[in-house]
Protein backbone atom coordinates (compact mmCIF):
# COMPACT_ATOMS: atom_id res chain seq x y z
CA UNK A 1 0.00 0.00 0.00
CA UNK A 2 3.07 2.02 0.43
CA UNK A 3 2.26 3.43 -3.40
CA UNK A 4 -1.20 4.65 -2.82
CA UNK A 5 0.26 7.93 -1.78
CA UNK A 6 1.91 8.40 -4.87
CA UNK A 7 -1.39 6.97 -6.81
CA UNK A 8 -3.73 9.97 -5.19
CA UNK A 9 -1.34 12.49 -6.24
CA UNK A 10 -1.13 10.91 -9.70
CA UNK A 11 -5.66 10.72 -9.57
CA UNK A 12 -5.06 14.49 -8.21
CA UNK A 13 -3.00 15.40 -11.46
CA UNK A 14 -5.49 13.61 -13.89
CA UNK A 15 -8.74 13.71 -12.52
CA UNK A 16 -9.11 17.12 -10.29
CA UNK A 17 -10.29 19.11 -13.18
CA UNK A 18 -12.50 16.41 -14.45
CA UNK A 19 -14.27 16.21 -10.92
CA UNK A 20 -14.20 20.39 -10.36
CA UNK A 21 -16.33 20.48 -14.19
CA UNK A 22 -18.78 17.69 -13.38
CA UNK A 23 -19.58 19.08 -9.74
CA UNK A 24 -19.88 22.50 -11.74
CA UNK A 25 -21.66 21.62 -14.63
CA UNK A 26 -24.62 19.74 -12.13
CA UNK A 27 -24.57 22.58 -9.42
CA UNK A 28 -23.62 25.36 -11.48
CA UNK A 29 -21.50 26.82 -8.73
CA UNK A 30 -17.69 27.17 -9.33
CA UNK A 31 -17.69 27.50 -4.79
CA UNK A 32 -19.79 24.68 -4.59
CA UNK A 33 -17.66 22.55 -7.41
CA UNK A 34 -14.46 22.89 -5.65
CA UNK A 35 -15.02 22.66 -1.80
CA UNK A 36 -17.19 19.38 -2.29
CA UNK A 37 -13.79 18.24 -5.33
CA UNK A 38 -11.38 19.09 -2.06
CA UNK A 39 -13.41 17.21 0.87
CA UNK A 40 -13.95 14.19 -1.99
CA UNK A 41 -9.71 14.01 -2.18
CA UNK A 42 -9.55 14.50 1.45
CA UNK A 43 -12.05 11.25 1.84
CA UNK A 44 -9.60 9.54 -0.65
CA UNK A 45 -6.32 10.13 1.22
CA UNK A 46 -8.24 8.97 4.36
CA UNK A 47 -10.19 5.90 3.22
CA UNK A 48 -7.87 4.49 0.30
CA UNK A 49 -4.75 3.70 2.41
CA UNK A 50 -7.14 1.49 4.37
CA UNK A 51 -9.77 -0.21 1.18
CA UNK A 52 -7.05 0.25 -1.63
CA UNK A 53 -7.53 2.55 -4.66
CA UNK A 54 -11.27 2.38 -6.44
CA UNK A 55 -10.63 0.26 -10.02
CA UNK A 56 -12.12 3.64 -11.36
CA UNK A 57 -10.72 6.61 -9.06
CA UNK A 58 -11.98 9.06 -11.31
CA UNK A 59 -15.72 7.90 -10.97
CA UNK A 60 -15.10 7.14 -7.34
CA UNK A 61 -14.35 10.68 -6.88
CA UNK A 62 -17.15 12.58 -8.57
CA UNK A 63 -19.83 10.29 -6.63
CA UNK A 64 -17.99 11.35 -3.24
CA UNK A 65 -17.59 15.17 -4.45
CA UNK A 66 -21.43 14.98 -5.53
CA UNK A 67 -22.11 13.16 -1.83
CA UNK A 68 -20.41 15.80 -0.60
CA UNK A 69 -22.32 18.66 -2.29
CA UNK A 70 -25.63 17.31 -1.96
CA UNK A 71 -24.89 17.23 1.78
CA UNK A 72 -23.96 20.47 1.89
CA UNK A 73 -26.61 22.25 0.18
CA UNK A 74 -28.81 20.46 2.37
CA UNK A 75 -27.50 22.17 5.23
CA UNK A 76 -27.25 25.02 3.89
CA UNK A 77 -31.61 24.71 2.50
CA UNK A 78 -32.39 23.91 6.23
CA UNK A 79 -30.82 27.39 7.35
CA UNK A 80 -31.33 28.94 4.06
CA UNK A 81 -34.72 29.36 1.56
CA UNK A 82 -36.09 27.06 -0.09
CA UNK A 83 -34.84 28.20 -3.64
CA UNK A 84 -31.57 25.86 -2.42
CA UNK A 85 -33.72 22.95 -1.94
CA UNK A 86 -34.49 23.26 -5.96
CA UNK A 87 -30.75 23.20 -6.66
CA UNK A 88 -30.68 20.37 -4.88
CA UNK A 89 -33.32 17.87 -6.27
CA UNK A 90 -31.98 18.61 -9.72
CA UNK A 91 -28.65 17.72 -8.60
CA UNK A 92 -30.57 14.04 -8.31
CA UNK A 93 -29.86 13.91 -11.95
CA UNK A 94 -27.40 11.26 -13.04
CA UNK A 95 -24.00 12.21 -13.97
CA UNK A 96 -23.74 12.43 -17.57
CA UNK A 97 -21.11 10.31 -18.91
CA UNK A 98 -17.63 11.02 -19.10
CA UNK A 99 -16.78 10.94 -23.00
CA UNK A 100 -13.09 10.79 -24.26
CA UNK A 101 -13.88 14.03 -25.65
CA UNK A 102 -14.36 15.79 -22.08
CA UNK A 103 -15.84 19.47 -22.71
CA UNK A 104 -16.60 20.11 -19.28
CA UNK A 105 -12.92 20.68 -18.81
CA UNK A 106 -12.69 23.14 -21.81
CA UNK A 107 -15.83 24.91 -20.47
CA UNK A 108 -14.26 25.32 -16.84
CA UNK A 109 -10.81 26.78 -18.78
CA UNK A 110 -13.21 29.39 -20.47
CA UNK A 111 -14.88 30.29 -17.36
CA UNK A 112 -11.67 30.58 -15.35
CA UNK A 113 -10.43 32.77 -18.49
CA UNK A 114 -13.36 35.04 -19.22
CA UNK A 115 -12.84 38.19 -20.49
CA UNK A 116 -14.18 40.10 -17.69
CA UNK A 117 -11.91 39.01 -15.26
CA UNK A 118 -8.77 40.45 -14.78
CA UNK A 119 -5.51 38.53 -16.73
CA UNK A 120 -4.07 37.87 -13.12
CA UNK A 121 -7.12 36.44 -11.67
CA UNK A 122 -8.09 34.27 -14.91
CA UNK A 123 -4.28 32.66 -14.10
CA UNK A 124 -4.82 32.49 -10.43
CA UNK A 125 -8.56 30.55 -11.29
CA UNK A 126 -7.47 28.91 -14.01
CA UNK A 127 -4.33 27.34 -11.36
CA UNK A 128 -6.95 26.53 -8.90
CA UNK A 129 -9.78 25.04 -10.38
CA UNK A 130 -7.92 23.57 -13.96
CA UNK A 131 -4.52 22.94 -12.39
CA UNK A 132 -5.73 21.74 -8.84
CA UNK A 133 -2.79 23.99 -7.03
CA UNK A 134 -4.02 25.26 -4.23
CA UNK A 135 -4.38 28.95 -2.94
CA UNK A 136 -1.06 28.72 -0.96
CA UNK A 137 0.99 27.18 -3.81
CA UNK A 138 -1.12 29.64 -6.43
CA UNK A 139 0.08 32.45 -4.39
CA UNK A 140 4.24 31.35 -3.84
CA UNK A 141 3.98 30.87 -7.40
CA UNK A 142 3.11 34.98 -8.18
CA UNK A 143 5.06 36.25 -5.03
CA UNK A 144 1.74 37.91 -3.38
CA UNK A 145 0.34 37.11 0.78
CA UNK A 146 -1.56 33.82 0.48
CA UNK A 147 -4.48 36.01 1.94
CA UNK A 148 -4.52 38.32 -0.74
CA UNK A 149 -4.72 35.66 -3.55
CA UNK A 150 -7.27 33.85 -1.49
CA UNK A 151 -9.51 36.73 -1.65
CA UNK A 152 -8.47 37.18 -5.44
CA UNK A 153 -9.98 34.07 -6.30
CA UNK A 154 -13.03 34.33 -3.48
CA UNK A 155 -13.65 37.49 -5.53
CA UNK A 156 -13.74 36.26 -9.48
CA UNK A 157 -15.65 33.33 -8.07
CA UNK A 158 -18.54 35.60 -6.73
CA UNK A 159 -18.12 37.84 -9.76
CA UNK A 160 -18.91 34.83 -11.95
CA UNK A 161 -21.55 33.87 -10.02
CA UNK A 162 -23.35 37.09 -9.29
CA UNK A 163 -22.77 38.35 -12.93
CA UNK A 164 -23.76 35.01 -14.44
CA UNK A 165 -20.78 34.24 -16.36
CA UNK A 166 -21.83 31.32 -18.53
CA UNK A 167 -20.27 27.74 -17.96
CA UNK A 168 -19.65 26.75 -21.66
CA UNK A 169 -17.08 26.87 -24.45
CA UNK A 170 -17.83 30.20 -26.11
CA UNK A 171 -19.78 29.89 -29.66
CA UNK A 172 -17.83 29.67 -32.91
CA UNK A 173 -18.04 33.32 -33.91
CA UNK A 174 -16.31 34.36 -30.57
CA UNK A 175 -14.02 31.40 -29.93
CA UNK A 176 -10.98 32.71 -31.95
CA UNK A 177 -10.97 35.69 -29.65
CA UNK A 178 -11.40 33.83 -26.40
CA UNK A 179 -8.68 31.70 -27.00
CA UNK A 180 -6.13 33.48 -27.20
CA UNK A 181 -6.65 34.40 -23.89
CA UNK A 182 -6.53 31.16 -22.78
CA UNK A 183 -3.71 30.66 -24.31
CA UNK A 184 -2.46 34.31 -23.10
CA UNK A 185 -2.90 32.67 -19.83
CA UNK A 186 -0.98 29.51 -20.50
CA UNK A 187 1.70 31.10 -21.70
CA UNK A 188 1.99 33.55 -18.57
CA UNK A 189 1.79 29.97 -16.05
CA UNK A 190 4.50 28.22 -18.18
CA UNK A 191 6.94 31.81 -18.56
CA UNK A 192 6.34 31.53 -14.66
CA UNK A 193 7.51 28.12 -14.46
CA UNK A 194 10.19 28.63 -16.74
CA UNK A 195 11.77 31.37 -15.19
CA UNK A 196 10.43 32.33 -12.01
CA UNK A 197 10.99 35.18 -10.14
CA UNK A 198 11.42 36.56 -6.84
CA UNK A 199 15.06 35.53 -4.97
CA UNK A 200 15.05 32.33 -2.46
CA UNK A 201 12.51 30.37 -4.44
CA UNK A 202 13.18 27.64 -7.28
CA UNK A 203 14.55 29.00 -10.16
CA UNK A 204 12.29 26.61 -11.94
CA UNK A 205 9.40 25.40 -11.11
CA UNK A 206 8.22 22.65 -13.16
CA UNK A 207 4.68 21.90 -11.48
CA UNK A 208 3.72 25.33 -13.26
CA UNK A 209 5.38 24.24 -16.59
CA UNK A 210 4.21 21.19 -16.88
CA UNK A 211 0.95 22.15 -15.52
CA UNK A 212 0.78 24.78 -18.94
CA UNK A 213 1.54 21.94 -20.77
CA UNK A 214 -0.78 19.51 -19.71
CA UNK A 215 -3.93 22.40 -20.18
CA UNK A 216 -2.12 23.06 -24.06
CA UNK A 217 -2.53 19.17 -24.65
CA UNK A 218 -6.14 19.01 -23.80
CA UNK A 219 -7.09 22.39 -25.66
CA UNK A 220 -5.04 21.23 -28.89
CA UNK A 221 -7.18 18.00 -28.00
CA UNK A 222 -10.25 19.94 -28.72
CA UNK A 223 -8.75 22.43 -30.80
CA UNK A 224 -6.81 20.29 -33.34
CA UNK A 225 -7.48 22.99 -35.94
CA UNK A 226 -6.40 25.88 -33.92
CA UNK A 227 -2.59 27.01 -35.43
CA UNK A 228 -2.11 29.02 -32.40
CA UNK A 229 -2.80 26.02 -30.16
CA UNK A 230 -0.64 24.31 -31.83
CA UNK A 231 2.34 27.15 -31.94
CA UNK A 232 2.39 27.50 -28.42
CA UNK A 233 2.29 23.82 -27.54
CA UNK A 234 5.16 23.17 -30.05
CA UNK A 235 6.66 26.56 -28.31
CA UNK A 236 5.84 25.55 -24.64
CA UNK A 237 7.70 21.30 -25.46
CA UNK A 238 10.46 22.73 -27.41
CA UNK A 239 11.31 25.56 -24.61
CA UNK A 240 10.76 22.61 -21.93
CA UNK A 241 12.81 20.19 -23.59
CA UNK A 242 16.05 22.56 -22.80
CA UNK A 243 14.36 22.61 -19.12
CA UNK A 244 17.41 20.48 -17.38
CA UNK A 245 20.38 21.69 -19.88
CA UNK A 246 19.52 25.22 -18.66
CA UNK A 247 20.50 25.39 -15.12
CA UNK A 248 23.84 24.12 -14.18
CA UNK A 249 24.67 21.69 -11.09
CA UNK A 250 25.21 24.78 -8.92
CA UNK A 251 22.33 26.56 -10.11
CA UNK A 252 23.63 28.66 -12.58
CA UNK A 253 21.83 29.80 -15.50
CA UNK A 254 23.24 28.27 -18.42
CA UNK A 255 22.86 30.17 -21.84
CA UNK A 256 21.87 28.27 -24.99
CA UNK A 257 25.22 28.43 -26.54
CA UNK A 258 26.75 27.06 -23.54
CA UNK A 259 23.76 23.94 -22.89
CA UNK A 260 25.19 20.78 -23.08
CA UNK A 261 22.66 20.00 -26.52
CA UNK A 262 23.11 16.41 -25.48
CA UNK A 263 20.60 16.60 -22.48
CA UNK A 264 18.26 17.94 -24.18
CA UNK A 265 14.75 16.09 -24.10
CA UNK A 266 14.65 13.98 -27.53
CA UNK A 267 11.33 13.28 -27.24
CA UNK A 268 9.71 16.37 -26.29
CA UNK A 269 11.89 18.15 -29.50
CA UNK A 270 10.69 15.68 -32.08
CA UNK A 271 6.85 16.41 -31.05
CA UNK A 272 7.73 20.09 -30.98
CA UNK A 273 9.16 19.71 -34.36
CA UNK A 274 6.28 17.59 -35.57
CA UNK A 275 3.90 20.46 -34.71
CA UNK A 276 5.53 23.03 -36.36
CA UNK A 277 5.92 20.72 -39.42
CA UNK A 278 2.23 20.47 -39.65
CA UNK A 279 1.44 24.30 -39.12
CA UNK A 280 3.76 24.62 -42.27
CA UNK A 281 2.16 22.32 -44.56
CA UNK A 282 -1.20 24.15 -43.87
CA UNK A 283 0.23 27.22 -45.48
CA UNK A 284 -1.42 29.50 -43.19
CA UNK A 285 0.24 32.48 -42.43
CA UNK A 286 1.40 31.95 -38.66
CA UNK A 287 0.63 33.81 -35.76
CA UNK A 288 2.88 34.69 -33.07
CA UNK A 289 2.95 31.28 -30.75
CA UNK A 290 3.84 29.59 -34.26
CA UNK A 291 6.45 31.67 -35.15
CA UNK A 292 8.22 31.86 -31.92
CA UNK A 293 8.23 27.88 -32.02
CA UNK A 294 9.57 27.93 -35.17
CA UNK A 295 12.45 30.16 -34.27
CA UNK A 296 12.68 27.51 -31.18
CA UNK A 297 12.72 24.74 -33.90
CA UNK A 298 15.94 26.08 -35.68
CA UNK A 299 17.53 26.70 -32.72
CA UNK A 300 17.07 23.09 -31.66
CA UNK A 301 17.20 21.59 -35.13
CA UNK A 302 21.24 22.80 -34.43
CA UNK A 303 23.24 19.70 -32.59
CA UNK A 304 26.25 22.54 -31.90
CA UNK A 305 25.62 26.21 -31.76
CA UNK A 306 27.78 26.68 -34.41
CA UNK A 307 25.18 25.10 -36.77
CA UNK A 308 22.49 27.49 -36.29
CA UNK A 309 20.76 28.71 -38.95
CA UNK A 310 20.80 32.58 -37.73
CA UNK A 311 19.37 33.59 -41.20
CA UNK A 312 16.43 31.81 -41.25
CA UNK A 313 16.20 33.03 -37.08
CA UNK A 314 16.51 36.47 -37.75
CA UNK A 315 13.69 35.92 -40.80
CA UNK A 316 11.46 34.39 -38.75
CA UNK A 317 12.07 37.57 -36.06
CA UNK A 318 11.02 40.26 -39.41
CA UNK A 319 7.84 37.59 -39.83
CA UNK A 320 7.17 38.25 -35.94
CA UNK A 321 7.83 42.26 -36.12
CA UNK A 322 5.34 42.64 -38.39
CA UNK A 323 2.65 41.39 -36.11
CA UNK A 324 3.70 42.26 -33.05
CA UNK A 325 5.82 45.44 -32.92
CA UNK A 326 6.64 45.08 -29.52
CA UNK A 327 10.02 46.42 -28.17
CA UNK A 328 10.71 42.82 -26.28
CA UNK A 329 10.34 41.30 -30.29
CA UNK A 330 12.76 44.20 -31.60
CA UNK A 331 15.14 43.21 -28.94
CA UNK A 332 15.07 39.34 -29.15
CA UNK A 333 15.59 40.18 -33.25
CA UNK A 334 18.84 42.24 -32.60
CA UNK A 335 19.87 39.48 -30.59
CA UNK A 336 20.21 37.25 -33.55
CA UNK A 337 21.30 40.03 -35.73
CA UNK A 338 24.62 40.03 -33.35
CA UNK A 339 25.12 36.45 -34.57
CA UNK A 340 24.47 37.42 -38.28
CA UNK A 341 25.43 41.00 -38.79
CA UNK A 342 28.08 41.36 -35.42
CA UNK A 343 27.34 42.68 -31.98
CA UNK A 344 28.00 46.61 -33.23
CA UNK A 345 24.84 46.41 -35.36
CA UNK A 346 22.98 44.70 -32.57
CA UNK A 347 24.15 47.49 -30.26
CA UNK A 348 22.85 50.07 -32.31
CA UNK A 349 19.75 48.95 -32.50
CA UNK A 350 19.07 47.29 -28.73
CA UNK A 351 20.14 51.34 -27.41
CA UNK A 352 17.15 52.55 -29.13
CA UNK A 353 15.21 50.23 -26.94
CA UNK A 354 16.56 51.95 -24.18
CA UNK A 355 13.75 54.45 -23.88
CA UNK A 356 11.05 51.10 -23.28
CA UNK A 357 13.32 48.09 -21.96
CA UNK A 358 15.03 50.60 -19.26
CA UNK A 359 13.15 48.55 -16.32
CA UNK A 360 13.40 45.44 -17.83
CA UNK A 361 16.36 42.72 -16.49
CA UNK A 362 16.24 41.26 -20.21
CA UNK A 363 17.38 44.89 -21.73
CA UNK A 364 20.54 45.16 -19.67
CA UNK A 365 21.39 41.79 -19.41
CA UNK A 366 21.41 41.57 -23.78
CA UNK A 367 23.27 44.90 -23.62
CA UNK A 368 26.23 44.27 -21.14
CA UNK A 369 26.64 40.79 -23.43
CA UNK A 370 26.90 43.03 -26.68
CA UNK A 371 29.01 45.41 -24.62
CA UNK A 372 31.44 42.44 -23.93
CA UNK A 373 31.53 41.51 -27.38
CA UNK A 374 32.78 45.11 -28.64
CA UNK A 375 34.67 45.45 -25.91
CA UNK A 376 33.80 48.20 -23.81
CA UNK A 377 34.33 46.47 -20.65
CA UNK A 378 33.00 49.44 -18.28
CA UNK A 379 29.56 49.73 -19.91
CA UNK A 380 29.63 46.18 -19.42
CA UNK A 381 30.27 45.78 -15.94
CA UNK A 382 27.65 48.77 -15.09
CA UNK A 383 24.80 46.89 -17.39
CA UNK A 384 25.52 43.83 -15.69
CA UNK A 385 25.30 45.62 -12.32
CA UNK A 386 21.76 46.94 -13.82
CA UNK A 387 20.32 43.58 -14.81
CA UNK A 388 21.41 41.87 -11.65
CA UNK A 389 19.48 44.65 -9.92
CA UNK A 390 16.13 43.98 -11.73
CA UNK A 391 16.08 40.05 -12.23
CA UNK A 392 14.11 38.27 -9.56
CA UNK A 393 15.35 35.17 -10.90
CA UNK A 394 18.53 33.33 -8.59
CA UNK A 395 20.03 30.96 -11.43
CA UNK A 396 19.83 34.56 -13.61
CA UNK A 397 21.48 36.44 -10.62
CA UNK A 398 24.08 33.84 -10.40
CA UNK A 399 24.71 33.80 -14.23
CA UNK A 400 25.14 37.43 -14.62
CA UNK A 401 27.24 37.84 -11.54
CA UNK A 402 30.12 35.05 -13.28
CA UNK A 403 29.97 36.92 -16.55
CA UNK A 404 30.36 40.49 -14.66
CA UNK A 405 33.65 38.87 -12.52
CA UNK A 406 34.83 37.83 -15.81
CA UNK A 407 35.27 40.64 -17.66
CA UNK A 408 38.55 42.30 -17.68
CA UNK B 1 -31.44 37.96 -15.32
CA UNK B 2 -31.04 41.79 -15.61
CA UNK B 3 -27.97 43.28 -16.01
CA UNK B 4 -27.89 47.48 -15.37
CA UNK B 5 -25.76 49.34 -18.90
CA UNK B 6 -24.21 52.83 -16.71
CA UNK B 7 -23.27 55.59 -19.31
CA UNK B 8 -20.25 57.10 -18.46
CA UNK B 9 -19.58 60.22 -19.96
CA UNK B 10 -17.82 64.03 -18.88
CA UNK B 11 -20.78 65.88 -20.26
CA UNK B 12 -24.55 65.56 -19.69
CA UNK B 13 -26.87 65.61 -22.67
CA UNK B 14 -24.48 65.78 -25.01
CA UNK B 15 -25.32 63.67 -27.25
CA UNK B 16 -24.56 64.34 -31.47
CA UNK B 17 -28.16 64.12 -33.57
CA UNK B 18 -26.05 61.22 -35.17
CA UNK B 19 -25.66 59.40 -31.51
CA UNK B 20 -29.34 59.82 -30.81
CA UNK B 21 -30.40 58.24 -34.27
CA UNK B 22 -27.99 55.02 -33.62
CA UNK B 23 -29.36 54.71 -29.84
CA UNK B 24 -32.87 54.90 -30.91
CA UNK B 25 -32.29 52.35 -33.68
CA UNK B 26 -30.31 50.76 -30.56
CA UNK B 27 -33.34 50.69 -28.48
CA UNK B 28 -35.52 49.57 -30.90
CA UNK B 29 -33.56 46.13 -31.45
CA UNK B 30 -33.19 45.67 -28.02
CA UNK B 31 -37.30 45.68 -27.94
CA UNK B 32 -37.55 43.72 -31.30
CA UNK B 33 -35.18 40.92 -29.29
CA UNK B 34 -36.47 41.00 -25.51
CA UNK B 35 -33.41 42.72 -24.24
CA UNK B 36 -35.12 45.69 -23.51
CA UNK B 37 -36.44 46.75 -19.71
CA UNK B 38 -35.59 50.50 -19.16
CA UNK B 39 -33.36 53.14 -20.56
CA UNK B 40 -33.12 57.25 -19.74
CA UNK B 41 -30.73 59.83 -19.66
CA UNK B 42 -30.07 61.64 -16.69
CA UNK B 43 -29.54 65.41 -15.85
CA UNK B 44 -26.07 66.66 -15.08
CA UNK B 45 -24.61 65.88 -11.87
CA UNK B 46 -24.57 69.60 -10.68
CA UNK B 47 -28.89 69.21 -10.47
CA UNK B 48 -28.61 66.65 -7.86
CA UNK B 49 -29.37 66.53 -4.60
CA UNK B 50 -28.12 63.90 -1.85
CA UNK B 51 -30.82 63.72 1.15
CA UNK B 52 -29.99 61.97 4.26
CA UNK B 53 -32.73 61.18 6.67
CA UNK B 54 -31.04 58.65 9.10
CA UNK B 55 -30.96 60.83 11.90
CA UNK B 56 -34.42 61.53 11.69
CA UNK B 57 -34.00 65.27 10.60
CA UNK B 58 -33.86 64.90 6.60
CA UNK B 59 -30.56 66.77 5.60
CA UNK B 60 -30.45 67.90 2.25
CA UNK B 61 -26.88 68.68 0.19
CA UNK B 62 -26.41 70.24 -3.24
CA UNK B 63 -24.57 67.95 -5.74
CA UNK B 64 -24.01 64.64 -6.61
CA UNK B 65 -22.69 62.11 -3.71
CA UNK B 66 -19.71 61.72 -5.71
CA UNK B 67 -17.46 64.92 -7.32
CA UNK B 68 -15.75 63.33 -10.87
CA UNK B 69 -15.13 64.18 -14.06
CA UNK B 70 -16.75 61.22 -15.29
CA UNK B 71 -20.19 60.35 -14.36
CA UNK B 72 -23.15 58.81 -14.99
CA UNK B 73 -24.93 60.23 -17.46
CA UNK B 74 -27.90 57.66 -18.48
CA UNK B 75 -28.23 53.54 -18.33
CA UNK B 76 -29.94 50.94 -20.14
CA UNK B 77 -31.43 48.12 -17.62
CA UNK B 78 -31.43 45.09 -20.20
CA UNK B 79 -32.53 41.33 -19.35
CA UNK B 80 -30.15 38.97 -20.54
CA UNK B 81 -29.74 34.76 -20.26
CA UNK B 82 -25.65 35.65 -18.87
CA UNK B 83 -22.63 37.63 -18.88
CA UNK B 84 -22.00 36.93 -22.27
CA UNK B 85 -24.83 38.51 -23.93
CA UNK B 86 -24.95 41.32 -21.50
CA UNK B 87 -21.30 42.44 -22.45
CA UNK B 88 -22.50 41.93 -26.19
CA UNK B 89 -25.47 44.20 -26.06
CA UNK B 90 -23.30 46.51 -23.94
CA UNK B 91 -20.81 46.33 -26.05
CA UNK B 92 -23.21 47.41 -28.96
CA UNK B 93 -24.42 49.85 -26.77
CA UNK B 94 -21.23 51.81 -26.26
CA UNK B 95 -20.46 51.71 -30.02
CA UNK B 96 -24.30 53.67 -30.84
CA UNK B 97 -23.78 56.03 -28.11
CA UNK B 98 -20.44 56.49 -29.05
CA UNK B 99 -19.49 56.21 -24.60
CA UNK B 100 -17.82 54.17 -22.41
CA UNK B 101 -20.72 52.09 -20.66
CA UNK B 102 -20.08 49.80 -17.39
CA UNK B 103 -22.23 46.36 -16.92
CA UNK B 104 -23.14 45.31 -13.47
CA UNK B 105 -25.74 42.83 -12.38
CA UNK B 106 -28.66 43.46 -10.48
CA UNK B 107 -28.59 41.34 -7.08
Amino acid sequence: MSDVPEAITQVHHEQWARVVAALTRRFGDLDIAEEAAAEAFATAVERWPADGVPPNPGAWLTTTANHKAIDRLRRESKRDDKHKEAQMLSADEPPEPLGVVDDQRLRLIFICCHPALAMETRVALTLRMVGGLTVPEIARAFFVQETAMGQRITRAKAKIKAARIPYRVPSAEDLPARVSGVLAVLFLVFNEGYLTTGSGSDPVRQDLTAEAIRLARLIRALLPQDGEVAGLLALMLLTEARRTARISATGELVSLDEQDRGAWDAALISEGHQLVRERLATGVAPGRYQILAAINAVHTSARDVRDTDWSQIVALYDQLVRIDPSPIVAMNRAIAVAELDGPEVALAAVDRLEGSLAGYHAYHATRADLLRRVGRSEQSRAAYDKAIELTGNTAETAYLARRRDQLG
Amino acid sequence: MQYFVSVIDDRSNSGTPDEMVAIDAFNDRLQADGHWVFAAGLSDPSTATVIDNRGGEPLFTDGPFLESKEFLAGFWIIEAPDLDVALKLAAEGSLHCNRKVEVRPFL
